[in-house]
């Protein structure tokens, strides 16, 4: 049977109507008409899906609605288009993809690790970022992407 | 899968042997020389072009935007043109009813064909505007001046714009090809680091994936497929799977099978329920996975000969070095998994797919649904990298199916992880073989190389048969299209089998195999990745034969000015010295190849450090330098060869489709793991531009050296010389 339940996203609280078992990632796409999260495998193996909760990066492919307790940021949470994160800023001055498929999850795990740790080293962001898989190869621009928002952030 | 008919094929091919030359390509281009590109095949100039009175260019490519950057480069050439600013520049996605018909968005080809003609089409639209601008100004053309579309007579105060005399200059005409483009030296926006123009919507989340589709009334549908190819369906027993939450409509036609629901996690819970209900007869179809290369090579086979006598035949060899090759079956591995929307909208069947052919796709589409071609639509929109022909086009007529199964419901369909996996066509396994005789003087007088593969070519748009997955499903199957080899010197399984280098006496047969165990299909260079591993491994082994330094041996073998330079270049940045020894851990590995032998010219050079305990490769670094002619967009190179370097070197280390007897078992991305941040190689790349020469195609070009690159860098690491790819620890640890 559904449920209501209220999840706050990006700052707004929202009230939905789905199974307890829903995963978040259909939420965020389908009744929030959110884009950033993907559905890339719904095995929590790729990162495509990522979002940011309690300040973690997790996976919203495999965290169904009712374990949803704590604020949710997604990728339309950092910045607009007049006001972009640094993240956003530092992807495009990087050209730091080429489909962009996995770009969602970059950018949030990133976000989750320079939170956490603000002078996070290259080899910490390679190491944040190792669970999220990049088909087209575009690796070196984005761990350069972090480090130069990094350095934004900083400032 | 559908089997193909073994009789009747041999009987219209045994025993053929097709010897093929390099000149009618080269005389078709020389035909159409006045109308570049595809703009023979499209002439209308206002199919390519609109100006727009509100300051707008508007561009009608048929090239489609896979994430390789190509729809920014072009637009980078109709802005240099036609004199405008590159943000006045709209690229619109492909569209059936109303884009020029660009085939398939494939072999690196975007440039150099679909650039060709538009920067034509923009030149004619210039001058065409011009005459216009000329005679409301009351002067000549070649009085004007253009900026950013605003049109001056120097000296007077006479002026108009594009947006201006838009109207009155009709673009409704064909091109003749009169108009001649600017030269080199005058461009300002071709040839300049430009930053593409769906990057910006890819960072903050706007809806730009077909992904991303939301329409009023959207449904969700999943479909369910058989275990294996040949899998035949015995019985289904839906009726509680109907009465699941959200489920709109259960679709079966033959063994192919779908849901549709109102949510998408009912779409999927759905899913698996029928495929729960589902009971099959599962055959044991497949080959043995350990021996599918012995296995594939005494298939019946089409040979296609390529002779390529240089110099005095039988020069005597002093020396004679001989090795057999291998590359397993490869997957496109998508992040995304194939995705398409499909409804009734006006009662035209309309789809939005991120195929990489949309008019290929329409025509295939229409075969299966027996529906007039003017009654289907297909317009493009952005998925996940695709890589050549993964399930794009299959997911299309998935969700065409689930439409028509649910009253036309608009219906959005995307594969699980699995079905990507399972279902989408691999590149093929390939075996190659090298024989080269050596001279007393260490130069290679003899070269004879064999290449065995099936087909890396089952697209949709082929005129016998449908080339989609679910027609052969159907309660009325559809036959897929015969497979044929492409003709060099694109070619397919041979692509790059014929080496750059001035050898004297090359005998290259092509040994096409036409029956196709594993689906398989165009995966990013064909055969060229195969190719290449293997002639640049062999080009290092038989320099090895001859006591010489493969860069010097290469170089002794090239002629062509240009691949001298790449590999030069190369050697040069990266510090290649002659007899370094290794410490056993660290070793470096060059490799040279110029794409499908017309196309851009790539060296480079790989520094590798082998854990002698593990067995692991880490490939630490790579210098690669390229020539791709006349460069549009540095940045978008760039992009595309560091990109294709590290997906290659994924290749090569880790990547291989299992299978067992009744199955594919690779299908997930712990199956079928791919390179991650901790492993990617550091890469360096060096451009060489040639403004003054055409553009070469390049978004493919550096896959198949860095695989021999790394080979041949292993081998000077430790010794040991690898042959079957890819190099797993386990494989390494063994040979050491």
């Amino acid at each position: 049977m559904p449920q209501n339940f209220r999840l706050t996203v990006n700052g707004e609280m929202r009230e939905v109507s789905v199974e307890a078992d829903t995963p978040l990632l259909y939420i965020l796409r389908n009744d929030l008409e959110l884009n950033g999260a993907k559905f890339g495998c719904g095995l929590a193996q790729c990162g495509a899906c990522t979002v940011v909760m309690n300040g973690s990066a997790i996976r919203s492919c495999r965290t169904p609605v009712s374990a949803v307790t704590a604020p949710v940021t997604t990728l339309e949470g950092l910045g607009t288009d007049e006001k972009p994160h640094p993240l956003q800023k530092a992807f495009i001055a990087e050209q730091a993809m080429q489909c962009g498929y996995c770009i969602n999850g970059m950018i949030m795990s990133a976000k989750a690790l320079l939170d956490r740790n603000p002078r996070a080293s290259e080899a910490d962001i390679r190491q944040a970022l190792n669970g999220n898989l990049c088909r087209c190869g575009s690796h070196n621009r984005i761990v350069r992407a972090i480090l130069r928002a990094q350095k934004e952030m900083a400032a | 899968m559908t089997k193909m008919n073994r009789r009747e094929f041999s009987f219209a091919m045994g025993g053929l042997v097709i010897a093929f030359s390099m000149a009618p390509a080269a005389a078709r281009a020389a035909e159409n020389a006045r109308l570049p590109g595809t703009l023979a095949a499209n002439k209308r100039l206002d199919s390519w072009l609109q100006i727009d009175p509100q300051g707008i260019v508007r561009v009608h490519t048929g090239r489609v935007e896979l994430g390789q950057g190509n729809t920014t480069a072009l637009g980078q050439i109709v802005a240099e043109e036609l004199d405008v600013g590159f943000i006045r520049v709209d690229m619109i996605a492909v569209d059936t009813k109303s884009s020029p018909n660009e085939g398939v968005t494939a072999g690196s080809n975007s440039i150099e064909a679909g650039g060709a003609a538009l920067r034509a089409a923009a030149a004619e639209a210039r001058a065409i505007l011009l005459a216009a601008a000329a005679e409301k100004l009351g002067t000549t053309p070649d009085k004007l001046i253009v900026r950013d579309g605003e049109i001056t007579v120097p000296g007077t105060t006479a002026k108009t714009s594009y947006w201006e005399i838009a109207r009155d200059a009709s673009l409704s005409r064909d091109a003749t090809g009169s108009a001649k483009p600017k030269p080199a030296s005058a461009h300002t926006i071709v040839g300049k680091p430009t930053q593409r123009i769906d990057i910006p919507d890819k960072v903050m989340g706007h809806a730009i994936f077909v992904q991303d589709t939301r329409l009023p009334g959207l449904a969700f549908g999943r479909v369910v497929r058989p275990p294996n190819y040949a899998a035949e369906l015995t019985s289904l027993d839906d009726a509680a799977v109907k009465k699941l939450p959200g489920v709109i409509a259960v679709v079966r036609n033959g063994r192919f099978l779908g849901v549709v629901a109102e949510r998408e996690e009912q779409a999927i819970a759905a899913r698996e329920a029928l495929a729960k209900s589902a009971k099959w007869r599962v055959p044991a179809a497949l080959p043995d996975q350990a021996t599918v290369h012995d296995y594939l090579q005494k298939l019946s086979t089409i040979d296609v000969k390529t002779v390529n006598e240089k110099g005095a035949a039988g020069t005597q060899a002093a020396k004679t070095v001989t090795a057999t090759y291998r590359k397993p079956y490869l997957a496109h591995a998508s992040i995304g998994p194939s995705c398409a929307v499909a409804g009734i909208v006006d009662e035209i069947l309309t789809v939005w797919s991120h195929t990489q052919g949309p008019y290929p796709l329409r025509a295939d589409i229409a075969k299966a649904l027996n529906f007039p071609l003017d009654r289907v639509r297909v317009i493009h929109a952005q998925g996940s990298g695709c890589y050549g022909h993964n399930g794009a086009d299959d997911v299309a007529l998935d969700a065409a199916l689930l439409t028509l199964g649910a009253n036309g419901r608009i219906v959005k369909v995307q594969w699980m992880r699995d079905d990507e996996f399972g279902w989408e066509p691999f590149g093929s396994a390939m075996t190659m073989t090298g024989k080269a005789g050596l001279s007393v003087d260490g130069t290679i007088v003899a070269w004879q190389y064999d290449v065995w593969s099936c087909t890396h070519n089952m697209r949709p748009g082929n005129r016998m048969g449908v080339n989609l997955l679910a027609s052969w499903h159907l309660e009325k199957p559809f036959e897929r299209a015969m497979p044929a080899e492409a003709p060099l010197p694109a070619g397919g399984g041979d692509r790059n089998a014929v080496p750059t280098y001035d050898f004297q006496n090359q005998r290259i047969v092509d040994h096409f195999i036409p029956d196709m165990p594993l689906r398989v299909s165009a995966l990013r260079t064909l055969g060229g990745f195969g190719n290449v591993f293997a002639v640049e491994s062999f080009m290092d082994e038989v320099a090895e034969a001859a006591g010489a330094d493969p860069v010097a041996f290469r170089l002794k073998h090239l002629k062509d000015e240009r691949a001298r330079a790449v590999l030069q270049t190369a050697a040069e940045k990266a510090g290649w010295k002659p007899d370094i020894k290794s410490d056993g851990t660290r070793g470096r590995g060059v490799a040279f190849a110029r794409y499908e032998t017309t196309k851009s010219y790539v060296a480079m050079i790989a520094d590798v450090v082998v854990d002698r305990g593990s067995g692991a490769v880490k490939v630490e670094h790579v210098t690669v330098a390229v020539d791709a002619g006349q460069i549009i967009n540095p940045d978008g190179l760039s992009n595309q060869i560091e990109g294709g370097i590290i997906q290659g070197t994924s290749w090569t280390l880790k990547e291989q489709v299992t299978f067992a007897k009744d199955r594919i078992t690779s299908r997930d991305w712990a199956g079928y793991p791919i390179l991650t941040f901790a492993e990617v190689p550091q890469v360096e790349v060096h451009l060489i531009d040639h403004p003054e020469l055409p553009s070469l195609g390049a978004g493919e070009a550096s896959q198949g050296p860095i695989s021999a690159a790394i080979a041949n860098a292993i081998r000077h690491a430790t010794g040991v010389r690898l042959r079957d790819l890819p190099f797993t620890p386990n494989k390494v640890k063994a040979a050491i």
